[in-house]
């Protein structure tokens, strides 16, 4: 039995001062239960990404306050949140896709949500997706853990700080045209290049930015989709992988282990190859992670990934575009939020609705990664 | 915070690791679990050598700049750490050696937490 997705909605990204957690989450879950054009009961289960609530808000337990807040109190359907750090979404999205998979749902919500900006340590909580203990202890946060991690990348493959900033150029010019961005103005190489450092030798403009956000899918039984929908797009397959949480017990750093292995799942099970893939949604949260990913994804042999942005094969027009909403980068990073963003975009994408940033395409992917790499899901659709 | 900080003081005064006695990897931090051997293995802990070579280093500008490392010690294991050195005195593959430092305190109870840093070879 294939699963499909019928709706798809998200909130603005970006720093939203006049909307609290509640509302954000609402707007972005009604826009997809309106798109998928169905009514509140029959959703038979809800799962929610969501990275710190506890820390950002002080509030837990928010699977079932969302469901309260979302009018789906009366209906007390099982409301579940689920935690990976900035991959938690794209593992909500998992969680309702096996939901539905099992021959248990047959329309299940996959949302994700992150409210960030009412508190101001925000970086040391994002930094709690690495190791607090062997980590953080020694003064390390997540920009310095991916500095680390592009220091030996560009030592033994022989990129520079111009590629890191020519993808923080694409994502933003491709942002400029995407309604829901945290930053919808194109940046100049320069920009990127004179912008102070984070942690050597990534910048200010090669991060992501810590974002408000949310975003919801509404997935379906192939039976029922076919029944309400007339462009429901299909998941081939949503693969997951976990490694070491701390970087020091990994044996190459200049790879993302778990995204190989996510990701060679996925196009085994999809019946695909790399080269099968139109368009991608990537975790840019940083520009080296972007890199990283075209090489571990298979988008190019390992240590040419500097070619691919060189070259313009993953820009908008090019062979294989990849983060044609911006990215993290540009569209935001709400770390809860983030992958189901990417997988609404790909819906998009897929269904000719992306607006001036439409590509052509048939089948596209979408991966997140939690933290420096301990957890990737790759999911692959198809109109 | 205090009873999680010193359950672990022995490894960060004294940089002791773990060895699994059937398959010969060190670990740092240190495991109670070879990720290898599993239930086969046979962990027993180490003191890790003092020595080791940078692999890769970052600077993150806070108050005052901190070099934050990636070490390959003697015997090959890897261990994330800070290095007490001015940033331009840091070079890849610099041999650093381990040292006693003062990691950070507490405002509100005056706990002052100690560690290992490591600082160059000369
Ligand atoms: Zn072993």
């Amino acid at each position: 039995m294939r699963v499909a997705i019928i709706g798809s909605g998200c909130s603005r990204f970006g720093e939203l001062w006049e909307k609290g957690f509640r509302e954000i989450y609402l707007e972005a879950g009604l826009k997809a239960i309106e798109d998928a054009g169905i009514e509140g009961k029959e959703i038979n289960a809800l799962y929610v990404g969501n990275m710190s609530a506890g820390m950002f808000l002080g509030q837990e337990h928010v699977a079932a306050l969302i469901a309260d807040y979302a009018g789906l109190a009366e209906l007390n359907i099982p409301a579940v949140r689920v935690e990976a750090a900035d991959a938690s979404g794209a593992v909500a999205f998992r969680e309702a896709y096996l939901a539905i998979k099992s021959g248990l749902f047959d329309v299940v919500v996959a949302a994700g949500v992150e409210k960030v900006t009412d508190v101001s340590d925000q970086s040391k909580i994002v930094s709690s997706a690495a190791d607090q203990e062997w980590e953080c202890f020694f003064g390390a946060n997540l920009a310095s853990l991916y500095a680390l991690i592009a220091k030996i990348h560009m030592k033994k493959f022989g990129g520079g700080e111009e590629d890191l900033a020519l993808i923080a150029v694409k994502n933003h010019k491709n942002a400029v045209n995407n309604p829901i961005a945290h930053y919808r103005r194109e940046i100049s190489v320069e920009d990127v290049l004179s912008s102070p450092y984070v942690a050597e030798p990534l910048k200010v403009l090669d991060s992501a930015p810590i974002s408000d956000g949310a975003a919801a899918l509404v997935l379906a039984s192939e039976e029922f989709a076919r029944r309400v929908c007339d462009d429901p797009v299909f998941v081939e397959a949503c693969c997951q992988a976990s490694d070491y949480l701390a970087l020091q017990s990994r044996e190459d750093l200049t790879s993302m282990k778990a995204v190989v292995k996510a990701s060679r799942k996925a196009y085994k099970r999809a019946g695909i190859d790399s080269k099968d893939v139109d368009v991608a949604e990537l975790h840019d949260v940083f520009t080296i992670a972007e890199i990283i990913q075209y090489e571990d994804l298979g988008f190019c042999k390992k240590g040419e990934g500097y070619k691919l942005i060189r070259e313009g094969i993953t820009c908008l027009n090019g062979d294989i575009p990849v983060n044609t909403s911006g990215g993290l980068k540009a569209c935001g990073h709400a770390a809860g939020a983030s992958g189901i963003r990417q997988i609404a975009e790909i819906v998009d994408q897929l269904r000719g609705k992306a607006g001036k940033r439409q590509v052509d395409a048939e089948i596209g992917l979408s991966l997140s990664v939690g933290g420096t790499g301990a957890t990737a899901v790759v999911t692959v659709l198809r109109r | 915070m205090i009873p999680s900080f010193w359950r672990k003081i022995k490894y960060r005064y004294d940089l002791i690791g773990t060895h699994c006695k059937k398959c010969g990897r060190y670990y740092y931090p240190p495991r109670n679990l070879c990720p290898r051997c599993r239930r086969k293995g046979e962990i027993e802990e180490v003191k890790l050598p003092e020595k080791g070579k940078v692999l890769s280093y970052t600077v993150v500008y806070e108050r005052c700049p901190v070099v934050i490392a990636l070490i390959e010690l003697e015997n090959g294991t890897k261990i994330l750490s800070q290095l007490s050195c001015k940033p331009e005195e840091v070079k890849d593959g610099m041999e650093v050696v381990r040292v006693f430092r003062k990691y950070g305190e507490t405002s509100d109870d005056g706990i002052i937490y100690y560690g290992t840093k490591f600082v160059p070879c000369y």
